[in-house]
């Protein structure tokens, strides 16, 4: 900064800030890109959903011909939809993933952030490995598995596999959230008398408590938005809110309930940006955490 | 070990014992406890782990080595030991001794896998050329940057399967796409329109992703870097490439590589948006629609799509520098 303030300046001394409002309109246009692109199709999402059916392709932007009868069809047993029993599914399994993962997750991530020991490298790189494998190859073996043992349609074999990926995901997320920590705190408080465990209790996990929240989120939301276990595992009874927004019955049979649809899609969904958009700067940090550091 | 500590002190703390015993004793009987503390904290994680991938990925492989029991020549058949011939069911797409039947499944091996890497290869491209760009944009100072930061988790956020529901109505015959667009294409009814719907879904569903993951990469680059490149007179062009490119080089291959895989083992957009038709099955859908003709052939199947994504792993990490397991230990050794 200043090197270039102490350059001598030309007679084409406006021309950078001449340059300098038109890169800035770029930018707030382009920004304005952005937006629509991500936000648009949303927001059809949540237009069609409160759109009467006889309206379902009118192309207009705006909330015409509002009706809730679209919430209703969602929630009507009469036509075959069972929704709030899958947003208790999804809720049961979704949440039973999370807690698990996060109470075995944290030792592991503390270990392998905090201690020093051999095969660190490896177990890190099992665990990584661990969080790239592709679902598919365990459905086969688990449906057999569970058909064999009587589980198809059980709360467990959904969560079971649902670990599989949303382990590795909490281990790696908070190991690289527990770098980041004032570890020389802990230090302190043995150095005052504290065993190991109480400076970890008194000092390090209140420390600790945001970031395991927020891989708490980053682990339910995976496990929320779970399909392809979900819909070869679950029987009617478990069914989860992404296997039934996929098979969704309207009022009329053989036409798509595209409205009905659309109303589940902003149930399931608005939860989800909501908790997003509070905790917005602390799921960038997560989702971000293993990758550059 | 993060906080201000001046690089001498530093330095000097980490050639000593950062801690008040002092010597070499008492420092490899340190590490020895460490060691037994990891492993038990590890132990759990480790446990539950080979319980829901190590142990199920073993018996698929098992399972792949045997035959499926069915129906041969009008006669019920148990398996029994099937050698390779689940592997040349699909590699060779042989059925009974001669090539598969089109229909059959075992007559969309190929397909499917090509289908797949299409997919993933498009999807990767163009999600890491938007990605660069909503990155770039991103990273700048303006007013509302929070709020298009904000923006780009919704799309993220969205579940799947919503996803392909929301973009299949999109894409509708009197749907939104053709209304605006004043078209009247079949989107999901014929087999290019089908994979383009499919593709321009998950762009719009995971660009946000690789778009804050560059970001993060960017956001490492000092600005001073920036402000010599700028006083010697580069182009911004030059900027980028001599400067932003090389440097978030790391990040960037990250991103890229955790993309690749994702879209390898696509599943749910094809799934719910075709149900695999006009040549939009991926080998996912694949494994899945054979589960219930028989385990055993998809257990190979299974297995040869982990194969395929362990290899493509292999190779990014291997010869394309893309650094994710010594990024994530080389921070853990300091």
């Amino acid at each position: 900064m200043a090197a270039t303030a102490t350059l001598p300046r030309t007679a084409a001394a406006p021309a950078p800030r001449k340059r300098f409002v038109w890169r800035s309109v770029r930018t707030y246009i382009s920004a304005a890109i952005i937006l629509l692109w991500c936000l648009a199709p949303f927001y059809w999402m949540v237009v069609t959903a409160f759109r009467d059916v006889g309206y379902t392709f009118d192309p207009t932007f705006f909330f015409t011909h509002v009706t809730f009868d679209n919430f209703k069809t969602v929630f009507d047993t009469s036509l075959g939809n069972h929704f709030a029993q899958n947003l208790l599914n999804s809720f049961i399994v979704a949440g039973v993933t999370t807690v698990v993962a996060l109470v075995v997750g944290v030792f592991a991530a503390y270990a392998l952030a905090r201690l020093n020991f051999r095969f660190k490298f490896a177990v890190m790189g099992f665990i990584l490995g661990a969080s790239m494998f592709p679902g598919v190859a365990l459905v086969t073996p688990l449906f057999q598995l569970f058909t064999n043992i009587g589980w198809m349609g059980t709360y467990q074999a959904l969560i079971i596999p649902d670990i599989s990926f949303t382990l590795p995901l909490t281990v790696y997320t908070l190991t690289s959230f527990f770098r980041e920590m004032p570890w020389e705190l802990e230090e302190a408080a043995r150095i005052d008398g504290c065993t190991q465990g109480e400076a970890f209790r008194k000092v390090i996990l209140p420390l600790a408590a945001p970031a395991t929240f927020t891989t708490a989120i980053l682990a339910f939301i995976g496990a929320w938005n779970e399909f392809l276990i979900a819909s070869q595992l679950s029987s009617d009874a478990t069914k989860t809110v992404t296997v039934a927004i996929a098979s969704f019955a309207g009022s009329q049979p053989h036409v798509e309930p595209y409205t009905a649809v659309m109303a589940a899609g902003t149930i399931v969904t608005i939860p989800l940006v909501i908790l997003v958009l509070v905790f917005q700067r602390k799921i960038v940090a997560g989702l971000t955490a293993g990758a550059v550091k | 070990m993060s906080t201000q500590v001046p690089p001498r002190a530093a330095s000097e703390a980490a050639t000593r014992e950062p801690h008040h015993t002092p010597g070499k004793e008492s420092a490899d009987r340190r590490q020895i406890t460490q060691g037994r503390s990891a492993s038990i904290l590890l132990l759990p994680t480790i446990i539950l782990l080979a319980v829901v991938i190590v142990y199920p990925v073993v018996n698929a492989i098992i399972m792949s080595f045997q035959k499926d029991a069915g129906l041969v020549n009008g006669f019920f058949v148990q398996g029994g030991a099937a050698g390779f011939d689940n592997y040349t069911h699909w590699l060779a797409q042989q059925c009974n001794g001669q090539s598969c039947p089109p229909g059959t499944l075992g007559s969309q091996f190929w397909n499917a896998f090509g289908t797949t890497f299409f997919f993933a290869i498009v999807t990767v491209a163009l999600e890491t050329v938007l990605g660069f760009w909503m990155a770039i944009i991103m990273a700048r100072t303006f007013r509302g940057r929070s709020a298009v930061r904000a923006a780009v988790l919704v799309p993220w956020a969205i579940p799947t399967a919503v996803t392909a529901k929301l973009w299949f109505f999109i894409f509708a015959v009197d749907g939104i796409a053709n209304s605006l667009f004043g078209t009247h294409i079949l989107w999901t009814g014929s087999e290019w329109p089908a994979k383009w719907a499919i593709i321009i879904s998950d762009v719009w569903k995971t660009t946000p992703f690789m778009a804050l993951l560059i970001l993060a990469g960017l956001q490492l680059i000092p600005d001073e870097v920036y402000e010599a490149a700028k006083v010697d007179g580069a182009s911004t062009w030059q900027r980028f490439t001599q400067i932003t490119l090389p440097l978030v080089k790391p990040a960037l291959m990250v991103a890229i590589l955790f993309r690749m895989l994702d879209a390898l083992r696509m599943f749910d957009l094809p799934y719910i948006m075709t149900q695999g038709g006009n040549n939009t099955t991926t080998l996912s859908i694949l494994v899945v629609d054979q589960i219930r003709q028989g385990f055993n052939s998809a257990a190979a199947l299974s297995t040869i799509t982990f194969l395929v994504i362990f290899i493509v792993a292999f190779i990014f990490v291997r010869f394309l520098g893309a650094n994710a397991v010594g990024a994530a230990t080389s921070a853990g050794k300091k």
